[in-house]
């Protein structure tokens, strides 16, 4: 089934045409209402005048999640803050979180595209959805929630965590749709197995995981052990949360809902848009945003443009599955992080800069680990055991109360961490993507 | 008396002892007493050597992380209760011990006990004071 099949279906002649309006609708309007926008277009030479169709998009400068930072809390807000009705924010761990600004029409659309999803998923009325994201700030909670209410489904917001609680909710309840990160549903499906009970047994037909990088291993894995049908779902706070692409039935890419959310794909290092096909950093517009609509927002996402229409029926350009990032973030179970932030902590602990290096892997728990490795030298060493666990301890309550992060601490012996032409491998991610 | 121990880290491998001990040899370094803390992930190996000095070193010099830490030899009787008389002594004067491990002296057929304790000098003094030997070697 397709929620809305004249946006989703629409012939490309049309789209282009709805894009081009909305594109030309909406420059005006951050021209007019966001000084941001008007001073980086001047710069440039720019007026709305210029932009006359979707394909002048690339006339117009990109946005960066730095300058999101820069104009914390309401700079980029295009509409009167009395026309607010909810705010999220990244969880902020990277430095300053970034915001996004929802009027009542924005949670429209959100519940719109989430709509679209979950039937995506194979959702619809009569269903019950298991919603384990977490409710509140993060977009994950609420996005699904509101997609829910939007095609009459019936929705658990059960919110993340608790695991024994939600394997019986979904057994007393019958969940039909599970939504969380697809680390944690299989972590549940082996919870399952422990208490003695088969998740392939239970009405659960779908899935729609997201917030973490996943691989086609992952999903037949999922799909194996829980008996379902796993869709990605893609999104981030900046744009709107999840909704802004989802996998069909095919599971041949992420539908992109371009109608309202433009993708461009360009080169990272020269900013310059690089065909159909070809890998490079994703770009969003969000052409329809009355809050915060970002114009060329760059995502440090890495994938590339299907544009051949699907199987399924649907003419929106699909994304493949992400294949990395522009810098070197980390993301593991849904918390970001930079190596830096990592080395920011140790070097305040031990007041030198240490060797350190950080490896991260899906273990056994099928949940992502990281262990930091901590070389020992002579400033830190003890011939003293607990002064060492000591350390360790130090190590990962700083980490945990800095980051939010739950790292396993491993002393090891100098030059025990690979050096690579003098400078030491930082991160070993052995996740496969 | 003071003893120079000389401690290294040691992550739980295989042959990382027979690697340290070979090294040792080679330099014509003689261990008088050896101990090895351990944990889940690593292993700090404490020794006494006939040369300290040296060993710190050449054990540095191979890219270990090495240290030297004042410790305390005592020597006592080698028979039942000797080592409780001495628990006996740093109990009574509150002195908490860190660690401590065993060698025998067979020259003189005495144990030593090397300790490891916060308040070194006060624990020399005690035991002076309570007859026993403390030496720098063995």
């Amino acid at each position: 089934m397709i929620w809305n099949p004249l946006a989703e279906c629409q012939s490309l002649k049309d789209r282009q045409r709805l894009q081009s309006d909305r594109l030309g609708t909406l420059v005006d309007r951050v021209y007019r209402r966001v000084p941001f926008y008007r001073q980086k277009m001047d710069a440039l030479g720019i007026k709305p005048s210029d932009i006359q169709s979707i394909a002048d998009i690339a006339k117009l400068p990109f946005t960066s999640k730095d300058e999101l930072r820069q104009t914390y809390p309401y700079g980029l807000l295009a509409c009167r803050r009395e026309e607010l009705v909810e705010i999220h924010t990244s969880s902020g761990t990277t430095g300053t979180p970034v915001v996004g600004a929802y009027t009542a029409a924005d949670i429209e659309l959100w519940s719109e595209v989430m709509g679209r999803t979950l039937t995506m998923a194979g959702c619809k009325k009569g269903d019950t959805v298991q919603n384990a994201y977490g409710y509140g700030l993060f977009t994950g909670g609420l996005g699904v929630h509101y997609g829910a209410r939007k095609i009459g489904a019936n929705v658990i917001p059960i919110s993340s965590g608790n695991t024994r609680r939600q394997l019986a909710i979904m057994k007393d309840f019958g969940t039909t749709l599970l939504a969380c990160t697809p680390s944690y549903a299989l972590y549940m499906a082996e919870s399952a197995r422990e208490e003695g009970f088969d998740l392939k047994d239970f009405p659960l037909k779908a899935g729609c995981f997201g917030a973490e990088p996943w691989s086609s291993g992952m999903r037949s894995q999922i799909e194996a052990s829980l008996g379902i049908s796993a869709h990605d779902i893609y999104g981030l706070t900046e744009i709107i949360g999840p909704g802004v692409s989802a996998e069909c039935s095919c599971k041949e890419g992420l539908h992109v809902n371009e109608d309202v959310f433009y993708p461009e794909i360009i080169d990272p290092l020269t900013g310059q848009p690089l065909p159909d096909g070809q890998k490079g950093e994703l770009v969003i517009t969000s052409l329809t945003r009355e809050g915060s609509p970002l114009i060329r927002y760059r995502t440090r996402d890495i994938t590339y443009l299907i544009r051949e229409t699907c199987s399924c029926g649907r003419t929106t350009v699909r994304m493949h599955r992400l294949l990395g990032r522009t810098d070197d973030l980390l993301i593991i179970r849904g918390v970001n992080v930079f190596p830096s932030q990592i080395e920011h902590v140790l070097t305040r602990i031990e007041g030198t800069q240490p060797h350190y290096q950080i490896v991260v892997d899906r273990g056994a728990t099928y949940l992502d680990e990281i262990e930091v490795h901590v070389e020992v030298e002579e400033a830190i060493f003890s011939d003293v055991t607990g002064t060492l666990e000591k350390l360790k301890k130090t190590i990962h309550d700083e980490l945990k109360s800095e980051l939010g992060l739950s790292a396993l601490i491993k002393l090891v012996e100098p030059k025990a961490i690979q050096r690579s032409e003098g400078k030491a491998k930082r991160i070993i991610d052995k996740r496969t993507l | 008396m003071i003893i120079k121990q000389i401690s290294i880290f040691m992550e739980n491998t295989t042959g990382r002892l027979a690697e340290t001990t070979a090294l040792l040899a080679g330099a014509g370094i003689n261990l008088r007493a050896i101990s090895i803390a351990d944990t889940a992930d690593f292993g700090i190996l404490r020794m006494v050597t006939d040369k300290p000095d040296e060993t710190l070193a050449l054990l540095r010099g191979s890219g270990m992380t090495a240290r030297e830490t004042d410790v305390i030899g005592v020597e006592v009787q080698d028979h039942p209760g000797e080592l409780a008389r001495v628990m006996a002594l740093f109990r009574d004067e509150g002195i908490n011990i860190e660690y401590l491990y065993a060698s025998l002296e067979r020259k003189k057929e005495m144990a030593v006990i090397i300790f490891k304790v916060a308040l070194v000098e006060k624990s020399l003094e005690m035991l002076t004071r309570s007859g026993y030997t403390t030496v720098s070697s063995f």
